[in-house]
């Protein structure tokens, strides 16, 4: 399997004022990229634009079709179902069978029918990356996965990841801490883009006045 | 696909859920009517379909806006949207959960609650087949102006403003179509109409909505 994200001279856009451009970098499989960059940088929206949740502004996403699976801020956990309804449906909609891993690795399996709403934040967040596991994507990309996590379910973490890319799978992960993991670091701080869009329009205006 | 039907009802009936709201609010206005328009058991049957289609149409939109806008806040529309299911299946998918969880109680609700508008006995059969034929539209449209407005704050006033003109046709087609039923004329053409309504609303808005989802989620 040929599992290559390419991302070449992209371009992305937050409501409609682009604040990342010229963007280009790889990630093969067996592959960890770590994006750095200061809040508001624009990485979840470079995230998004990977994962086609919204168009890029210029540039192309190269990637094989259904190969992502997105972790976002929001866990997307329903309030009213448990532990064990809310990862089996996921599972469901993606036909994989791995719901029982999922719980075992992050720990849940005590929690399995414990509704939703009556989680922690730390262990709902537990349960959103549990997804991924049950989403069996070969490309995770995956934005500030650690918050809310102690040290020792972010430890389960960086090993969920270690085994997803140890199983040729391949990450992309927006985070500020140190996951102990052997990765690439990407910093989108040079890519920001400038803003000189209406500046330009106005010099042109004063052309044709002149 | 299943799967997701098999949740959105299963988060209707759970707590906090949307299910027997609408059914409670058809039965409330089906009881107010009387008081308002007065005791009179021949104006009350008269009026009886006209007043149930209203209900149910009303009692339908008050249900509307959840049909995607939970799962835009919580974040499970940007994971549906990159799950292997097409958008247009999601929002085929969702609208039947919503016509099985809101559109169905209010058609087999309807003739029962007729009884209490002393409707003629013809009446039970056409508003049934009626509401049968008319409620999905209500539940297609409904699912296309709610994916209109899934991203705004409060958005459920536009919503109704949005489709309650697109529920005319169905409201129209329907109400007349029960009434002429009831009154032993022949109601072939309304009846067609309504069917061909729910028929063009099932086949085209999922296409509509799932490109509004799309723009509404970048």
């Amino acid at each position: 399997m040929s599992l290559r994200l390419d991302v070449h001279d992209l371009t992305v856009a937050r409501g409609g004022v682009p604040i990342l451009e010229g963007l280009s970098f790889g990630l093969q499989a067996g592959e960890v990229l770590v994006l750095r960059g200061p809040n508001g940088s624009g990485k979840t929206t470079l995230l998004r634009t990977i994962a086609g949740l919204q168009p890029p502004m210029a540039g192309s996403v190269s990637l094989p079709p259904e190969a992502i699976a997105y972790g976002a801020h929001a866990d997307g956990l329903k309030a009213t179902l448990t532990v064990e309804e809310n990862l089996t449906f996921w599972g469901k909609m993606h036909a994989t069978d791995a719901v029982e891993d999922a719980l075992t690795h992050f720990n849940l399996s005590a929690l399995r029918s414990r509704a939703a709403q009556n989680l922690s934040a730390g262990q709902k967040r537990r349960l959103g990356l549990a997804r991924l596991l049950v989403a069996g994507r070969p490309i995770w990309l995956l934005d500030e996965p650690t918050v809310s996590l102690d040290i020792a379910s972010v430890a389960l973490f960086a090993e969920a990841v270690r085994a997803h890319v140890g199983a040729g799978g391949a990450a992309l992960i927006a985070t500020h801490i140190d996951l102990g993991l052997e990765a690439r670091v990407f910093d989108v701080g040079p890519f920001k883009a400038r803003h000189d869009g209406p500046r330009a329009a106005h010099s042109a205006f004063d052309e044709a006045l002149a | 696909m299943i799967a997701l039907l098999v949740r959105d009802m299963r988060l209707a009936v759970r707590a906090g859920g949307g299910f027997g709201l609408s059914l409670a609010f058809f039965l409330i206005v089906v009881v107010l009517v009387p008081f308002g328009v007065g005791p009179e058991g021949d104006m009350l049957g008269r009026i009886a379909p006209g007043i149930l289609w209203v209900g149910a149409l009303l009692s339908c939109l008050l249900s509307l806006d959840r049909i995607f806008q939970l799962d835009f806040e919580d974040g499970s529309l940007d994971l549906l949207a990159t799950a292997p299911i097409p958008m247009e299946g999601i929002v085929a998918v969702k609208a039947l959960a919503h016509w099985l969880t809101t559109g169905l109680p209010l058609v087999i609700a309807g003739p029962l609650f007729g009884a209490l508008l002393n409707m003629p006995p013809a009446g039970y059969f056409w508003v049934f087949v009626t509401l049968l034929l008319g409620t999905p539209a209500l539940s297609v449209i409904g699912a296309f102006g709610a994916a209109l407005t899934v991203g705004l704050k409060r958005g459920g006033l536009l919503l109704s403003l949005l489709v309650l003109p697109l529920y005319m046709p169905t409201l129209i087609f329907g109400a007349e179509a029960a009434a002429r039923g009831i009154d032993g004329f022949d109601n072939a053409t309304p009846l067609l109409m309504l069917a061909g309504i729910t028929a063009a609303a099932i086949a085209l808005l999922p296409f509509a909505a799932a490109a509004a989802l799309r723009i509404n989620i970048s």
